[in-house]
């Protein structure tokens, strides 16, 4: 017995020796294992917030969520919005020393928008001159509206004034490329000892599913600035081992919280518990290129209106999130939408309302609605799914049958629209600006796979990105938007919120909408 | 030896078999390895088809991947960009054999202390108290004893670490460890004490004991060696066992081991590393059963090959 | 050997374990009807994550989606206890033909189809399980099938070993001087002469074969929405153990204690009907 108490008293020795050796490490809970660390290729959350931290934009995003300068020192703006120059730092350098050129910021664009790169966001690029035709592969990528004049000045051009460019600019799929490891390495250039970047910090190692370690990089411009020498990218898929690992002080950051725990949460770390308005809207979409969905607005509306908006936020996500009286999410720059008169009805009401459409669609009691609602693994959509299928089915009498599909499937049946009927879906914005929520519901809009084609939604769309003037683009959009909540192609369920934990020795953290956290803005206590 | 090598060539059809169900089931799934939440493009996930060879018909495709298995080469992942399948298997190999390994050692040293304990008190109170508590052990899911322990052990008490794993910190394995080891050990200790139980009937041992010899001699000089060999034959089976647990455990602990691997290429459709890992796992058990095999061989005369 | 089945179990352990899973079953099978709540509906306006009451008649309490528990964990078990059953059965099935013909017609044939089951014993066959539920959706059929498929490979060889020392026996000799033929003699003499293998098989198997389920489910791979299974409990419930301990606590006792019980079962029927076999799992 003595032996074991004195094994026992030895590990928890180690565990402290441990944590102390750990002091002057930033550990960030991060989700899911990045794809890949290709700042042109890099798709998910993970690898966006690592690549951040590894390079940087011509523009960059302050703690607040302000765009402030960041490769580049200042602008200039030409032809009523429509030509950018762009002067850069001439002390920036890459983290092997090299300075950071005009050059670079050609190449990493031009990179992006070929479609030979593999990149994911090739079409958001699409206000530069030329870049929808090279995404397609009608041009070749030296003909993108981007120039060096000059080894410290870039002159970009627009298809049309386009507000959301300087917030585009700080997406890692706009930072530049150092084309000489690109040269030596392949597309495997991306790894530790290769991956030569302009950020504040550097590649040190990544072992994959363990951990990605950044030190600081000496040759950063604005290194002074830095206080965090070392941090830590930890995946974390598990959001419930990520609070047990939060709670045993492994981790200063948390990724995002368990909803089941909230109130808990709440309770016994209200202080470390950040949340935040943040770009997503979580919705249900309906395949409307198929029966009983295809040119059936009624029923579309009476579904949507038999949810309850309200409780869902509440119960199912514990107010970790907020009820979506429309499709883009408050506080998104350029937002002039309204939210529909009956979302501020008394529930009774909207249900009689509700009752009446699923009536004048031709169903009732006798004639129930069978549906198929279609769901990716994961313990929060499937709450979800089965509380608004109890809704559906204790308000209107709607049968549904729950699909739990694995990610893949799910997507492939969700874009080949045969079986799919209702799905779940997330959006969440690329940019601060409305045009990427309201994009994405063009006809020919990849992501768009409720394969609603509404004439005149796309008029509206289109005349919002030719728009010269921005009070007439923000007015089209908003009449967008209108147009797609009285059609309903989509259901809008809750506005996301940015929801972590951060522990107290973490100073310097503010919460903004596009939730990003650079490693460089924050300070840790000993 | 000309035995081990003719096993060794035994076990090619078995691979074999594993590759091509594998191969084949992989992409009979809905979804492919670039279908992500964000729709590519049409011409980039042609470019990126065409990049893994995945644009060419599914038998040039399915020889290719033999001829290059035959050279030694698992090919690019497809999910993890810019890695080979050999890097990240050689990362996490190590991890999953120090945990299956450690598990192993572990649930033998237990399973076989208690089992042989419970036989020399056979019947009595602590027999009954331990072959009672194997018996919930054996019940018991590790999923629901990982959680369990970490709570206990990782945040209330803040001993060991929740999960995670750094290399060298000999800490972060113990939980892990004793989570995998558990249900193995209870059904090893029962195995352990019934096998004893029956051995101590033999008359052989009967005749020992009217020699006057000391129960306790009996038991470790005679009794036990011959009592092994079910336990021994269990070791397969438990190796395997081992290894599909520790999908669970490496979630829970958040370990970057082949079991994790495997789910999550799964999931991501990464066709070159479930071919991989799974190649790596049937590798394996197909050499903890040849091991078991051997070492039967030397400790049963009867087993041995003519 | 049909009627020693029947006559145990004798010992008191194993009497307690036999009368623990009448129980369950009892209370899987009836009692969701004593309650009045379904295992779907949501009470809107009570409380989430409630503790347990007599008075709102939510025995057990209700789920983080307020959900009745008690019916949930009743109704999870008839699923668990289904896949376990027809799991079962379809191994018994595929293990009993395969290990009796093999075991009957010897020679090049047996020694050919013991190769095959070899060549799949060294398979990881949890992971094929996990690939075919991963891949082509959450069929109930498919749980069943896929974890069939893996467990007739211990009954193929036991049933091997028993028809081989049976083909010895004078009465098998007799039947073929007869001119029986050989579907004749399997119907006859063999297969029901294996039926003491096949209840401890079947018994051994069961609680593996829930476990299997339970494993998936734990995995996300389980049974769709809204129904349930012990398995697909027990993982809701771990998430939430700090606020509704009831959600964990309930379903976990249940399968641990089916489990339990049907494992002591196993053991004692295994050392009735079966005096020298080994322990096999």
């Amino acid at each position: 017995m003595r032996a074991v108490l004195a094994a026992l008293g030895l590990s928890s020795m180690l565990a402290v020796t441990l944590a102390a050796a750990e002091s002057g490490v930033l550990r960030i809970g991060n989700g899911q294992e990045p794809e890949t660390l290709d700042p042109h290729r890099a798709e998910s959350v993970s690898a966006l917030a690592i690549l951040r931290d590894l390079y940087e934009g011509l523009t960059s995003v302050a703690p607040d969520g302000r765009i402030v300068p960041g490769a580049a020192v200042g602008w200039r703006v030409l032809h009523g919005g429509r030509v950018y120059f762009f002067d850069l730092r001439p002390q920036a350098r890459w983290s092997n020393g090299e300075p950071v050129t005009a050059q670079d910021f050609v190449a990493g664009l031009r990179r992006s928008v070929d479609p030979a790169t593999g990149g994911s966001f090739g079409g958001m690029l699409s206000p530069i001159v030329n870049a929808t035709e090279i995404a397609a592969g009608r041009l070749p990528p030296e003909r993108l509206g981007v120039q060096a004049v000059g080894p410290l000045r870039l002159r970009i051009e627009l298809t049309a004034p386009s507000p959301q460019l300087l917030g585009l600019l700080a997406h890692p799929s706009a930072f530049p490329v150092h084309a000489p490891s690109v040269r030596q390495w392949g597309d495997a250039f991306a790894r530790p000892g290769r991956l030569v970047g302009n950020g504040a910090y550097l590649l040190q190692t990544w072992i994959v599913q363990s951990q990605i370690t950044l030190a600081r990089n000496v040759h950063y411009w604005n290194d002074v600035a830095t206080h965090i020498s070392q941090v830590r990218y930890l995946p974390t898929e598990d959001v419930g081992s990520e609070l047990k690992r939060y709670r045993a002080g492994e981790i200063d950051i948390t990724y995002q919280i368990p909803l089941v725990q909230a109130p808990w949460i709440r309770r016994q770390l209200g202080d470390e518990l950040r949340l935040a308005t943040y770009l997503g809207v979580y919705y249900y979409g309906f395949n409307v290129t198929r029966p009983p969905f295809k040119d059936n607005r009624a029923l579309r509306q009476a579904l949507a209106m038999a949810v309850d908006r309200e409780l869902i936020v509440n119960k199912v996500m514990n107010g970790v999130a907020q009820p979506a009286l429309g499709w883009v999410p408050p506080g998104t720059s350029g937002h002039r939408g309204r939210a529909l008169a009956w979302m501020h009805w008394p529930r009774e009401r909207q249900l009689a309302e509700a009752r009446r459409l699923y009536a004048e669609a031709g169903y009732s009691e006798a004639r129930p609605l069978e549906i198929e609602l279609r769901y990716n693994t994961h313990e929060d959509h499937k709450r979800i799914a089965v509380v608004i299928a109890a809704m559906w089915k204790q308000h209107l009498g709607v049968r549904t049958r729950l699909f739990n599909e694995e990610t893949k499937v799910y997507l492939h049946n969700r874009r080949q629209r045969q079986v799919t009927q209702v799905f779940r879906a997330t959006w969440i914005g690329d940019y601060d600006d409305v045009s990427t929520f309201t994009d994405i519901l063009q006809s020919s809009h990849g992501q768009n796979d409720t394969g609603w084609a509404d004439a005149e939604y796309d008029a509206l769309i289109a005349g919002a990105a030719a728009a010269v003037d921005p009070l007439q683009r923000q007015q089209m959009l908003a009449a967008a938007e209108a147009r797609l909540l009285s059609e309903w192609p989509v259901i809008p369920i809750y506005w996301y919120v940015s929801k972590h934990l951060v522990k107290p020795r973490v100073q310097g953290w503010q919460d903004n909408l596009l939730d990003y956290h650079y490693s460089k803005d924050l300070r840790l206590l000993p | 030896m000309p035995l081990a090598i003719r096993r060794l060539l035994q076990a090619l059809p078995t691979l074999w078999v594993l590759v091509t169900l594998t191969f084949f089931m992989m992409r009979a799934a809905p979804g492919g390895p670039f279908d992500r939440e964000r729709a590519l493009l049409p011409q980039v996930e042609a470019a990126l088809q065409a990049q893994y060879r995945l644009d060419r018909p599914l038998w040039q495709q399915y020889v290719g991947y033999l001829g290059d298995l035959l050279r030694g080469d698992l090919g690019p992942s497809l999910h993890y960009e810019g890695y080979r399948v050999t890097e990240l298997i050689a990362q996490a190999l190590p991890v999953s054999l120090a945990l299956g390994g450690g598990a192993l050692l572990l649930a033998l040293v237990l399973g076989l202390g208690t089992g042989t304990f419970a036989a020399r008190h056979r019947d009595g109170l602590l027999d009954r108290v331990l072959m009672g508590l194997a018996s919930i052990g054996l019940s018991l899911p590790n999923y629901v004893v990982a959680p369990l322990l970490i709570l206990l052990f990782a945040i209330t008490l803040g001993w060991l670490p929740a999960g995670g794993w750094q290399a060298g910190r000999y800490a972060d394995m113990l939980l892990p460890m004793v989570a995998l080891a558990l249900p193995q050990a209870a059904y090893l200790a029962r195995l352990t004490r019934s096998s004893l139980v029956e051995t101590l009937r033999a008359p052989y041992i009967r005749a020992a004991r009217a020699k006057g010899l000391p129960e306790r001699a009996i038991l470790l000089r005679h009794a036990l060696k011959p009592a092994l060999l079910p336990v021994l034959s269990y070791l397969g089976p438990a190796a395997a066992g081992l290894l599909t647990g520790s999908v669970v455990v490496e979630q829970v602990f958040n370990l970057p081991g082949l079991g994790r691997y495997f789910v999550q290429a799964a999931l991501n459709r990464d066709y070159t590393l479930v071919l991989g890992v799974v190649l790596l796992y049937g590798a394996l058990i197909v050499l903890c059963n040849f091991l078991v095999d051997l070492l039967y061989g030397r400790l049963d005369p009867r087993a041995r090959p003519a | 050997m049909k009627l020693r089945i029947f006559s145990l179990p004798r010992r008191r352990t194993a009497r307690v374990a036999a009368i623990g899973l009448i129980a369950v079953l009892l209370l899987v099978v009836a009692g969701p009807w004593l309650s009045p709540y379904a295992a779907d509906h949501i009470d809107f306006e009570g409380q989430w994550s409630a503790p347990p009451t007599l008075q709102s008649q939510h025995w057990f309490g209700t789920d983080g989606l307020g959900r009745d528990l008690y019916v949930r964990t009743l109704e999870g078990g008839r699923l668990s206890l289904l896949v376990g059953l027809v799991s079962t059965v379809v191994s018994l099935l595929i293990g009993l033909a395969w290990g009796a013909i093999a075991g009957y017609v010897g020679g090049r044939v047996d020694s050919l189809m013991m190769r095959v089951v070899d060549v799949l014993y060294a398979l990881p066959f949890l992971f094929f399980v996990i690939l075919l539920m991963v891949l082509f959706g959450r069929e109930l059929w498919l749980v069943f099938v896929a974890i069939g498929a893996v467990n007739w490979l211990d009954m193929a060889r036991i049933v091997r070993g028993q028809t081989l020392s049976l083909r010895r026996q004078p009465y098998v000799d007799a039947a073929l001087t007869a001119g029986l033929d050989t579907p004749a003699i399997l119907r006859r003499h063999i297969v029901p002469n294996l039926l003491g293998v096949v209840v401890v098989c079947a018994v051994l198997t069961l609680p593996q074969v829930i476990l299997i389920e339970s494993f998936l489910s734990f995995l996300g791979l389980g049974v769709q929405e809204p129904a349930t299974s012990w398995g697909a409990l027990v993982n809701e419930g771990a998430r939430e153990m700090e606020s509704t301990p009831g959600a964990l606590l309930f379903p976990a006792v249940f399968l641990v204690f089916t489990l339990l019980c049907l494992n002591v079962l196993g053991e004692h029927l295994r050392s009735a009907l079966l005096p020298d076999s080994e322990p096999r799992r």
